[in-house]
Formats: C-alpha cells, structure tokens, sequence
C-alpha cells in the first residue's frame, strides 16, 4: 500500500547548497528579507498596542504601588523615619521635621494630599493635617508641646505608625487594602474590621454573577447557535441579524428598556398581576439588584457567546450526526458523543469572552444594580472617577481583576488547552 | 453476470415518491428489488434523486409515499440507529475527536458491548483493511486513502448485513481510486454482504457492480448488468451516460424484421438494431461506440455498414488512437483503436470508408 508506508529520511550531515555554503544560513538568508517585511508591515499595529494596551496597563500597575504624595511633601519628616527604627517613640526631632514639613508643604498647598495619603490607611487624618496646616505659620517649638497643644492627636502612637508606614513611595497596601487586609498595630497584616470589609465579598459575587451570566449565556446561546448552523445560509443570516441587533443598538437605550420593562411598574409586572400569578401588592422586584443585573448584562453579553458558537458549528458537517446515528447511536447519544465534543472549541471560547467582559463590566450594574448588584468594576469607577478619588486604590483593584483574569486564562489553558480556543 | 438464486427483495423500493417542497418530485415512482449478497450501483448525474434514494434506505429521509422494505420488513417508520445499516459517507464522517480505534468502538458501544468482545472486533475489522498498526491514529493525522480504510473498517465492525455507500471514492485521486474500488469488491465478494453503491463515476460503477441502476429525472432508466448497459443501452440517456458514444440524428425510413432503416441528416440511409423507436418517420438518434468502428477494409465485420467519412483530428493516446471525423454532417464521431503494429494511422484531411456491423448501430428515442 503506497499510500500506508511512512518514509523516513533521516539526515546524518547538515545539507550544503550547490556552493558548498550551508543549507540553513542560506534559507536563512533567503527568508530575512520576507520576514523583514512582514515585521514592517505588523510593526504599525505594534505600536498601537504597546501604547495604548502595554504602556496603559503598565501605568496601572505602576499607579497601584505608587504614592508619593507624602515622601515628595514631608522629606525632612521622611528622612527621620528612615534614620530611626520603627519602634522609637517620636522626640523632639521628629516632631521638629512634622513642623518644618508641614510649613512648607502648607506653603506649597501641598498639606491637602498629604493628609489625603494617610486619611487611606487611618480615616479621619485628612482634617488633622488640614486643620493643623492652616496653623503652621504661627508654630513655635518645641515643637513636640506645640503640634500637641494644637491637636493631641499628634501624639498618638497609631499616627506615627501610620506615617511611617505612608512614608515609602513605594507601598503594597492598596492591594492588601483591595483585599480587606490592613497593617495591624505591630505592623502585621490582620484583616480589617468585618462591617469595612466589603472588596472580598465584592469580588467573590462579581466572579459568581460573572459565572451565571456565563451559564445563562450557554444555556441560551447553544440552541441558539445550533439553529443558526443548520437553517440555510439566507435564513440563518437574516436570524443572525437579530443575533446582532443588540450590537447595533445604545447600550444605555438598552439598559433603559430593560428598566421598563422590569421596573415594579413596569410591563413584566403588570402581566403577571394581569394574569394573576401575583398579587398586585406584591409586585417582584427585578430591578436594581442582583437580578436586575444579571439579566440586563446576559442580554447585552448573548452575542458573545452565540457567535463563537455559531462560527464552530457552522462547519460541522451533518454527516457525522448522521454516520453516529447510522452506526446505532440514538439521537441523544450522537448528540453527546459526537456533536457536543466538536463544539467545545466554541464552548469554551464563548464562555471565557462573556465570563472576562462580565467580570469587568461597569455600566449596566452601575445603572440597574442597585446596591445588591453593584460589582467590583462599580469600586474601580468609585475610586478613579467618583468619590474616592484614589487613583492607586483604584488601579489595585483593577490590578487584581487583571491577574484574576489571567489565572483564569492559565487555568483554561491547563484544562482545555489555549489551543482549542475558536473565536470565529 | 451470475444468476443468483433467492435475490429476490432483501432491499425492496415499492412505488417509492419523494418530494422535498411538494411541487416537485426529486425520486418519481421508484420500483427496486435488491438481492441478498448483491452489488448494486445507483448511477446517475448529480441531481437525478439518487443520493436521496440512499438517504431514504438509511433513514435519514423520509418517504413522501410508497413502502421501503428491508428483509421483509417495511422500514419507513424506523429510526435510523435501529436498522442496522452500515454506511460509508463520501467525507468518510471519521469523529475528529476520537481515534482509529475509539471510532470502531463506538458502533459497538452503543450496542452495549464488553470492552473485550470490542476489542477483538476492532483489531478483525483493522486487519480487514490492513490498518492495524493504525489504532491509535486521529483521523487527521491519516491520508485520504487511509480514512477511507477506516470509514470501511468502521461500517462493517458491527457485521451489518446491508452497507450503503455514498460516493466513498470520489475524494481520491485516480490510482487510488481504483485500487479502492477492487478492495471494496474483495470486501464484498469475501464477506457476503449487500451493498448499495451510490456514484456518479460510470467507470466505477462499471467495475465494481453486478448491477447498476442508472437514474436520471428522479426515475431508474435503465437497471442491468454492467455489459448490458454498456452493450445494450435501452435509451440515448443511458447510451449517453456510459461510456462514450456517437449519435447520428435521423429519421426512421422502415422498420422490418428486427431492422431499422435510417435516413440520416445528409440523405444516406444506414441500418440499425431499433430500441426504443416504432414507427416510420419518428426521429431517432442511432448510437454508436466509438470501438466498435472500424476503418480498414480487412477488418471491418461480415455485412458490416460502410458510410464516408473525413479525418479532422488523429490524437495519439499510448494504448489507443482517438480519431475525430466528420460523418453525415456530424463532426464529432470519434473512433478508438488499439494500438496494434498492424493499425494504420489516420491523417486529418483524408478520407476513409468506415464501417461497423449492424447490431452495434442502435436506434434510439431522440433526447
């Protein structure tokens, strides 16, 4: 059989071309200048990415560990620190550089960020520095009497702890912030109080509300998919257009609707009582909370996961169904055995774009979550547009999304296979 | 072609119609019987409700009307895994997913049986294709004529005794193609079993065969032994469709004792073995294969016809000659010849008398 024996050639010399130079530096030779241009012509696209992806996420990541706001304003404060060690009860001196520090800084209208860098770690400092600030000028030493005479907070232990801890540019306490952890009295890490500890459990319902959207998504889309694989090409591209529609639309005009329709006022409610199935005192809430949520975002997520889906199954041939049911199969047994597994590539591929965009999702919860549906994605906006104004808190969180994600990424590629991934 | 006793209906069509939008019928009336142990071929262009036949026999369409049997049994409302029908898809339809081995297995898990029962199956049908050493193999990572072995191997592992094969070949190049179509033969002939062959390649319908149905327009237009139908073409369709043919367009002069008279376009008359033609001044294409006319004088058969033709093209083929001529108004009346010492060669412009005996010429309906 000609077409069943395998030959093998195996080369025991390296190969020569006809001048006697070696075979691989001439094919390498003979490719540089393709590759070349192959390289210019992605090189534009190259740069688009490392400056608006790479150096973006990088600035992010630099941002969440970065604060100079105290080192840059109270240096002589700083220098103190770092010339003795943590335990030393703060004496005249260190008290001589807060005064030095603060004056200048209250000169420079700098006195606002500082006292904002250590409000972050111990609430309720920001109107210290503020207050005392405002009164630098007119301080006379000692120093030590006179920042207690004005505020005898300053004397406080937990405050030069805390300053000290501040006082590094360089600081991983956003992240252990970001994790409901703080820096304990002695300087060990103890979790925070249990009514100020919301980032965790924030986290854990973004990634399950993440999780369900994923599920419905599938559960959803998978017929969906299959329908639009089988019909002819003219019918499954003008369904596909209804697939699509929601793309095509203003995310907030469709959050909206979804607030009509919802709404205790709203049609889904008025049907139900319409119909009888609940009492008109009774009308269920499905908006502005959870599941508010996670119905507004499966909706605006379902084209992600039908369209992998649809671009897998597409090519599946009927035949196999059919060779599966030809050789005993019952429908469902062809359906599982045989069909299913060809379409994991999609499966898998749709799962983890509405899982990763569901996870970081900012819009719809923050328009018909409530408080119940508020996710992890509200905190970041919190902290980098809103009320919180922390940047590096904000990109903390952000950064822990982004490793969140990418552990996700390994444990789909160890599982899987990263390989085995269609997205069209 | 032997004469088989008791072939008569394991395989039984019965006035069988499909329509796929209800305005059109795609297979019109189809009446078939096939033996037990038969070979039999559905050839015919794409289009013409043989593949739809198949489906039908498989189940994987429905009958619009009339009855499809199989061992006496009326199988219209059985479903496809229960009626135990091997098949062999023109894409082979090997699961990607699974291997060699996994894919034989899979008729055979279905059917509830032991992992060691199984495997002494798997390896029996390997060694039937001479795949074995192929077991843990994915089907990607085997040539064409490989899947094809397996997509054999996998449609007999569970000893069907009817096997539908749905252009298996046609994915193969030339010389694979016809070394399959002897395995496949041998297969048959060494294991007993019916199987119904659907192509659309005249030559290996030919081969394999002990009976072809040719279909055309949803109906059988001719059911025969290969030689018959290659012999004795009941209609210009069928005399079309196998082989290569020339045709003569004319009018039937007389017919008397088993003869036909011709007149012929240009005004000769020729005689002809009628089929299908029955009365004087119908129109008829009298048919001719292109072997069985000859040029030189010596050779042409006892009371063989003569007629006047003009050399336009002589095409050097290695073991035959294929000459086109011009013959009553016709240019393109091809000739084949061996390629014997003896064989003269034509040269184009010439003019010869070419002739055939009168049998070979037959007058069939007009297209």
């Amino acid at each position: 059989m000609s077409d069943m024996t395998a030959t093998t050639t195996s080369v025991s010399e390296a190969l020569t071309t006809a001048d006697g130079r070696p075979l691989k530096a001439a094919l390498r030779r003979a490719q540089s200048l393709a590759k070349r241009r192959a390289f210019m012509l992605v090189l534009p696209l190259l740069a688009f990415i490392v400056v608006t992806f790479v150096m973006p996420i990088g600035e992010l990541l630099h941002e969440s560990i970065y604060n100079p706001d105290f080192h840059d304003n109270m240096p002589e404060t700083v220098a103190w620190f770092a010339a003795n060690p943590p335990s030393t009860v703060p004496d005249e001196a260190a008290f001589t550089a807060l005064a030095d520090d603060l004056k200048t800084s209250a000169a420079a209208r700098t006195v606002a960020q500082v006292g904002t860098r250590v409000n972050y770690v111990m609430p309720g400092t920001r109107s210290l520095f503020t207050a005392t600030g405002r009164k630098a000028k007119s301080l006379q030493p000692p120093y030590k009497d006179a920042l207690i005479a004005a505020d005898p907070k300053w004397g406080d232990p937990d405050l030069w702890a805390t300053m000290r801890q501040v006082s590094s540019s360089y600081t991983a306490d956003f992240y252990l912030a970001a994790l409901d952890h703080t820096h304990g009295p002695k300087g060990n890490i103890v979790p925070v109080p249990a009514d100020q500890a919301i980032y965790l459990m924030l986290f854990e319902r973004t990634f399950l509300v993440a999780a369900a959207i994923t599920f419905i998504c599938f559960v959803i889309g998978f017929p969906v998919a299959h329908l639009l694989s089988v019909l002819p090409l003219r019918t499954s591209n003008l369904l596909m257009i209804f697939v699509l529609l929601p793309f095509w639309t203003s995310l907030l005009v469709r959050t909206t609707s979804w607030i009509a329709l919802l709404q205790r006022e709203g049609v889904v409610n008025d049907v139900l009582v319409y119909l009888g199935v609940i009492d008109a005192h009774g009308r269920l809430q499905m908006i502005y909370n959870q599941t508010g949520t996670i119905v507004a975002m499966t909706h605006i997520l379902l084209p992600f996961m039908i369209l992998p889906l649809y671009s897998v199954m597409r090519p599946i041939p009927p035949s196999y169904v059919r060779a599966a049911r030809s050789l005993g199969a019952t429908s469902w047994t062809a359906f599982r055995r045989i069909y299913f597994p060809q379409t994991l590539p999609g499966i898998g591929a749709g799962s983890l774009l509405v899982f990763i965009l569901a996870v970081g999702y900012y819009i719809t919860p923050a328009l018909v979550g409530g408080a119940s549906g508020q996710l992890i994605s509200n905190q970041v906006a919190y902290f980098i547009t809103g009320a919180g104004n922390n940047w590096s808190m904000g990109c903390a969180i952000a950064g822990l999304l982004l490793a969140a994600i990418l552990i996700l990424y390994w444990v789909y590629d160890r599982l899987v296979g990263i390989d085995n991934l269609k997205l069209g | 072609m032997q004469e088989r006793e008791n072939t008569d209906g394991f395989v039984v069509f019965d006035h069988v119609q499909k329509s796929y939008d209800g305005e059109t019928l795609v297979v019109k009336d189809l009446n078939l019987s096939i033996g037990k142990g038969e070979f039999l071929t559905m050839l015919g262009p794409s289009g013409s409700g043989k593949t739809t036949c198949l489906m039908m026999l498989a189940g994987f369409e429905t009958a619009t009307h009339g009855d499809i049997r199989l061992d006496g049994r009326p199988i219209n409302s059985v479903p496809p895994h229960k009626r135990g029908i091997g098949m062999v898809f023109q894409n082979y339809a090997l699961f990607p997913h699974m291997t060699v081995g996994e894919n034989l297995g899979f008729p055979l898990e279905v059917r509830g049986m032991g992992k060691f029962d199984r495997e002494a199956k798997i390896k029996r049908a390997l060694d039937m294709v001479q795949m074995g050493a192929f077991i843990n193999r994915r089907p990607a990572q085997l040539s064409g004529g490989q899947q094809q072995r397996i997509a054999l191997a996998r449609a007999l592992v569970f000893d069907p005794s009817l096997v539908l094969m749905d252009e298996p070949l046609g994915a193969l190049d030339k010389q694979l193609r016809e070394h399959m179509q002897f395995e496949i033969k041998h297969l048959h002939d060494s294991l007993g079993i019916t199987v119904v062959y659907v192509t659309h390649d005249q030559g290996e319908a030919l081969t394999m065969s002990d009976r072809i149905a040719v279909f055309n327009d949803g109906r059988i237009q001719q059911l025969a032994a290969p030689n018959e139908l290659y012999e004795a073409p009941q209609n210009s369709f069928v005399a079309q469709f196998i082989g290569e043919n020339n045709k003569l367009p004319g009018t039937i002069e007389e017919i008397a004792d088993g003869r036909a008279t011709v007149r012929l376009q240009t005004g000769e008359f020729i005689t002809a073995t009628p089929v299908n033609v029955s009365q004087k001044g119908q129109p008829t294409l009298v048919s001719i294969r292109p072997e069985r006319v000859e040029y030189m004088p010596e050779r042409l058969p006892a009371g063989a016809h003569t007629i006047d033709a003009e050399v336009l093209e002589f095409i050097y083929m290695g073991d035959m000659f294929r000459t086109r001529l011009k013959v009553a108004g016709t240019d393109d009346f091809v000739i084949k010849n061996r390629n014997t010492m003896e064989q003269r060669r034509l040269q184009p412009g010439e003019i010869v008398k070419i002739g055939w005996a009168p049998q070979d010429a037959r007058a069939l309906d007009p297209l």
